[in-house]
């Protein structure tokens, strides 16, 4: 399925005092398999004095700008065109035993970018929690694979939490969002990482988007007015990550287009970035994803 | 514990070792095993038994004088406060052989190599992980190896440039590294503090002997400093700020090897060049000797929430415009667990076992060693894998740097559920080395912190330490928070050695021009001035109160009561006798201070400490009136103590220019203020002398005017006359005369409304009467100096 994807990211900044540096995390991913950035371009208003584009450590496309005198609004636009691939379910048996996975990640000797060992702890903005650890260890049993465990992580965070888009902000730490049960696809997916990553799980953020509009005879998704955020789960060296989506419970699929992999959102927030300001700041975002007829 | 008691050494001073008993167990500095004194030893011994106890009291003073003189202390964390502590030098120094020193000389020397080599690999190639010669997970988990640093090779082609381990000397007699300190390593500072604080106390004795000289060391890692730089930019120490316990050092060192010192907010980067921010617009900087945890470096791409980093630095380094001294990333080297591994991959990358060995370390992330380390329990200590902190170290913060298994629960069922967070540590007995007490020395652990510096010549290693010591005969507390103290180390030679000095050659002298000016040094300086002088406004104005309240004993009365309203009219309560207005002043003002401490004399800054502590003894005992006046008058006398030594001593330097200014523009505002009230016609009687005592005029004002204080002659001489330094002309020409040297290479344009604003006052008030200035014009001025202040800080300051 190809999309047509616009963002526009918009802040204003009543009283600015002094220069800007931010990083834009907004531009989809290139994985062979899984999906194709056919054309992208990112459009920043106003012209920056600096900008750059390169990748980080995970991969993801990162674009640098830097304004020299004081910013009183700034625009970033993305528009591109993505083909999402259609893949397989994954399938229980494919995933190694919740007891082995221990041992295969002990094999998995490696500090390259997607290696499941920068994700089994304390990240900056997600660290486990006893009552987080003690839900998922409730929530799974011995002898599951390790894709169920993390499937039933999820459904009951799905079942437990309402989506609240008033109910928490991008600061609000996860255990907050447990505790209340309630946010939205931050916080839905912070809590589960910690869950996972409690019950010895590596798990990792994904930012991305979601098609606006669902296929006929489906439902709307929640979180296709912005841009989106789920997990992904190392199930062990067979069926390695796996991507889950607990705001609408589902593996995902080709409604799903990935921007970036991080250990939580602050690695891959679609706007970090340091502003010397007096007072309060606002800002918007809209997010257009169309399935090319 | 049996103790073994040295035989008596003959000849020597018998009473000051009578009873020295080294723990069983452990190596002792002084004595070696079979109870002889070291050789290296004897002729210190002989010297300071050759004294009496009081001498000996009297030079340890002269040691202790030369630190509390330096400003030398430290911070001790008790209850809510820290409070400031005298520094605790044990002034007797720990001598080693040059022998013993050349050995682990070689040693450290090794060890750093080693370091360097795995620092590259693991922000490089990465292959000491895929082998599996480091666990994977030491450094995926861990918050101080810096995933944006992987990739970047440092511009000056290393990561490590000045380094420390921590040494100890086991019951053997051999020395073993306790920590490897990578990251910001502090010390050397306090380390040529404690020298030259041991080298008073036995002064005769040190210029006699051959103990090896810091100074080579320190000039050969500035110069080396200043070639990272290059020739078209400064070299500077990048701090943390006054908060860090260590800022003293930072001060010092700076001072000492003529380096600037930066915070986080001095610096911006542009396309990839860190630049300051100076009076005089950017400058670009190419080499920054970092003494700030790494995380905090950088918020864009390092810790979101620091707020004393630099928002693109990370970048600087990456496009190679940037040495950093040490590369961000270097502190993951500190990590406990590594030095489990480290003397396996000494022995696969440099075919060659390490010389020093590391104390024996165990991860528990692996079933064999966790085994081993479960039957060896009770000889081993517990710690956090990731841990950053030193064994026996009680000063570094980290909690986490020891641990034990909650109670109830079964040391060998924790050891398995803790697994990879966990390593264990031999247990070690440190030396004893001896400590001055009541009149003997007594024998105490120890541990030596070595600096090495990367130079031109390769690495060289400080011949001396900072030695750590123990309150007690307990091996497991070091550190100055547990009450510990610190000490010199004499490496002692043999044979005569050179005398080394910070110059390059003898008789020659190069004049370094002076570098630009930080913006945020200017604007801590223009506020010292301005808050110094505020203080003393206020100061005068309650002294005024309080004299014309003991004379009247009346708080009714029409002048007492004026000037209350006026005292409160500027937020300060005169019930209080030392209202919280003034002390909040003089906090402000030593707070500027604290953060320019590289930019003053230690005199000025202990006059600032003094007045403080005057304020605080005095706020308890004052009572209102005479007594409150008088102490007024210490206070402003203490104060003067600190002008006097800004006007008299304080080089002219930019710095000197924006605290001129700053005091100026305030005594200017301050009279003009008081003037408008207090000459004011509907002002109770007295007014016109309270003026007069304000601008301590008043014996100038019976010689110049021979009548009665009157409207007129209060005007003429407190805001026209251009020969007293209290009138407003007068302060206004000291700013028109500072203006020229402003500009600091600035455009014209930028400084032209400075020189304008302060032009049409002073042509104003060289030509009116004293008659025709009214009161409005008087607050005019007020408002003429808050314009000048945005002025001044829009043009250099922001």
């Amino acid at each position: 399925m190809q999309y047509d994807i616009k963002l526009v990211l918009e802040n204003t900044y009543p009283d600015a005092t002094g220069v800007a540096r931010n990083l834009i995390h907004v531009m989809p991913l290139h994985k062979p398999g899984q999906q194709a950035l056919l054309s992208g371009s990112i459009t920043v208003s106003p012209r920056p004095d600096e900008r750059r584009d390169s990748c980080d450590f995970f991969g993801n496309t990162v674009t640098e700008i830097a304004f020299r005198s004081p910013l009183a609004a700034l625009s970033v636009t993305l528009s591109a065109r993505v083909e999402r691939f259609a893949v397989p379910e994954p399938q229980d048996a494919q995933s190694c035993l919740l007891e082995h996975l221990g041992p295969e990640l002990k094999a998995t000797q490696t500090v390259a970018p997607h290696s499941p060992q920068h994700f089994l702890s304390a990240s900056p903005r997600v660290a486990t929690s006893p009552a987080m650890t003690a839900f998922a260890f409730e929530t799974t049993r011995p002898g599951m694979r390790t894709l169920e465990a993390v499937r039933a992580v999820g459904q009951r965070l799905h079942k437990e939490m309402r989506f609240d888009a008033g109910a928490t902000d991008v600061d609000t730490p996860p255990e907050t969002a447990f505790a209340n049960r309630h946010g939205v696809c931050q916080d839905f997916s912070h809590v589960m990482i910690a869950c996972l990553r409690g019950r010895g799980i590596p798990a990792g953020y994904v930012s991305g988007f979601l098609r606006t509009s669902p296929p006929k005879g489906r439902p709307r998704l929640e979180g296709a007015d912005a841009m989106h955020a789920w997990v992904r789960a190392w199930c062990g060296t067979g069926l390695g990550w796996v991507e889950y989506d607990p705001t609408n419970d589902l593996f995902v699929a080709e409604d799903h287009i990935v921007v970036a992999y991080g250990r939580d959102y602050s690695e891959v927030a679609p706007l970090r970035g340091v502003l010397r300001t007096s007072g309060a700041q606002s800002s918007s975002h809209r997010v257009d994803v169309k399935p090319l007829a | 514990m049996s103790n073994v008691t040295p035989p008596m050494p003959t000849g020597l001073g018998s009473d000051l070792v009578k009873g020295y008993a080294v723990p069983s167990g452990a190596a002792d500095e002084l004595f070696d095993k079979s109870g002889q004194m070291r050789p290296v030893w004897t002729n210190f011994i002989n010297h300071i038994s050759s004294l009496s106890a009081d001498q000996l009291g009297v030079r340890i003073a002269h040691g202790d004088q030369y630190l509390r003189d330096a400003g030398v202390y430290f911070r001790r964390y008790s209850g809510t406060s820290p409070d400031e502590r005298d520094w605790p030098l044990s002034h007797i120094p720990v001598l080693l052989h040059d022998d013993d020193w050349q050995q682990i000389t070689r040693g450290l020397i090794q060890r750093a190599d080693l370091l360097e080599h795995v620092l590259t690999d693991i922000y490089g190639a990465q292959t000491l992980a895929s082998t599996g010669q480091i666990p994977a997970e030491l450094l995926a988990q861990n918050p101080e190896w810096l995933r944006p640093m992987v990739g970047i090779v440092p511009r000056s082609g290393y990561f490590l440039h000045h380094l420390a381990f921590e040494i100890g000397r086991n019951p053997d007699g051999s020395w073993f590294v306790l920590g490897d300190r990578t990251q910001a390593p502090s010390g050397a500072g306090f380390a040529l503090e404690n020298r030259r604080a041991t080298s008073r106390v036995f002064s005769d004795y040190f210029t006699r002997t051959n103990v090896r000289r810091l100074a080579g060391f320190f000039r050969d890692f500035r110069d080396t400093l200043r070639a990272h730089a290059g020739s078209s930019s400064d070299a500077a120490i990048l701090t943390p700020g006054p908060g860090t316990d260590t800022y003293f050092e930072h001060v010092y060192i700076a001072r000492y090897l003529g380096l600037m010192l930066l915070e986080g907010e001095d610096l911006t980067v542009q396309n990839g060049q860190a630049m300051v921010r100076t009076v005089s617009g950017l400058r670009p900087i190419n080499m920054l000797w970092r003494r700030l945890d790494a995380p905090f470096a950088d918020p864009l791409e390092l810790d979101e929430h620091s707020h004393i980093g630099t928002p693109g630095l990370v970048g600087a380094l990456r496009a190679g415009n940037l040495s950093m001294i040490n590369a961000l990333g270097s502190g993951v080297m500190e990590t406990r667990a590594l030095m489990a591994f480290l003397p396996r991959i000494a022995k696969s990358v440099l075919n060659t076992p390490l010389i020093l060995p590391n104390i024996a370390t165990w991860w528990c992330g692996h079933a064999a060693e966790r085994a081993y380390v479960k039957a060896q329990a009770g000889r081993l200590a517990f710690g956090s894998a990731l841990s950053t902190g030193l064994p026996y170290d009680r000063d570094s913060g980290t909690s986490a740097a020891n641990a034990a298994p909650p109670p109830g629960q079964d040391l060998a069922a924790w050891i398995d559920a803790q697994a990879g967070n966990l390593v264990a540590q031999q247990s070690v007995r440190l030396s004893t080395t001896p400590v001055y007490e009541n009149g003997r020395l007594v024998p105490r652990p120890m541990t030596i912190r070595v600096f090495l510096a990367r130079t031109d010549n390769g690495w060289q290693v400080m011949p001396g330490g900072y030695a750590r010591i123990g309150k007690n005969r307990e091996t497991t507390a070091l550190g100055m928070q547990g009450g510990g103290s610190v000490a010199d180390v004499w490496v002692v030679s043999d044979t005569p050695v050179p005398r080394e000095t910070l110059s390059p050659a003898k008789g020659s002298y190069q004049r370094v021009p002076e570098g630009a000016l930080p913006s945020r040094a200017a604007d801590n300086l223009f506020w010292l001035g301005r808050y110094v002088e505020r203080a003393e406004g206020t100061i005068r104005l309650l002294r005024a109160y309080h004299l014309r309240l003991a004379e009247t004993d009346d708080p009714e009365d029409p002048s007492v009561a004026y000037l209350a309203s006026y005292l409160l009219g500027w937020g300060v309560d005169p019930t209080q006798p030392i209202p919280e207005a003034l002390t909040t002043e003089i906090g402000a003002a030593t707070n500027c201070a604290s953060k320019v401490r590289d930019r003053f004399s230690v005199d000025g800054w202990t006059a600032l400490n003094d007045l403080t502590k005057s304020l605080g003894k005095l706020a308890v005992t004052v009572e209102p009136g005479d007594d409150c006046a008088r102490a007024m008058g210490v206070l402003l006398r203490k104060l003067s103590g600190f002008s006097g030594l800004v006007q008299d001593n304080m080089y002219r330097s930019s710095g000197w220019h924006f605290l001129e200014f700053g005091r100026a523009l305030e005594r200017v505002s301050e009279m003009a203020s008081a003037l408008a009230s207090f000459t004011d016609p509907d002002a109770p009687e007295g007014c016109l002398d309270v003026a007069i005592e304000l601008g301590d005029s008043v014996i100038t004002h019976q010689r110049r005017y021979l009548v009665d204080p009157n409207r007129q002659s209060v005007i003429d001489l407190l805001a026209l006359d251009r020969c007293n330094p209290r009138a407003i002309l007068f302060q206004i020409d000291t700013l028109h005369d500072l203006i020229p040297a402003l500009p600091f290479g600035r455009p014209a344009s930028q400084h032209a409304p400075l020189s304008e604003q302060i032009e049409q006052l002073q042509t104003k008030l060289g030509s009116i009467t004293p008659d025709a200035l009214s009161q409005a014009q008087l607050t005019d001025i007020g408002n003429a100096m808050a314009e000048l202040s945005a002025s001044l800080t829009t043009a250099y300051l922001n």
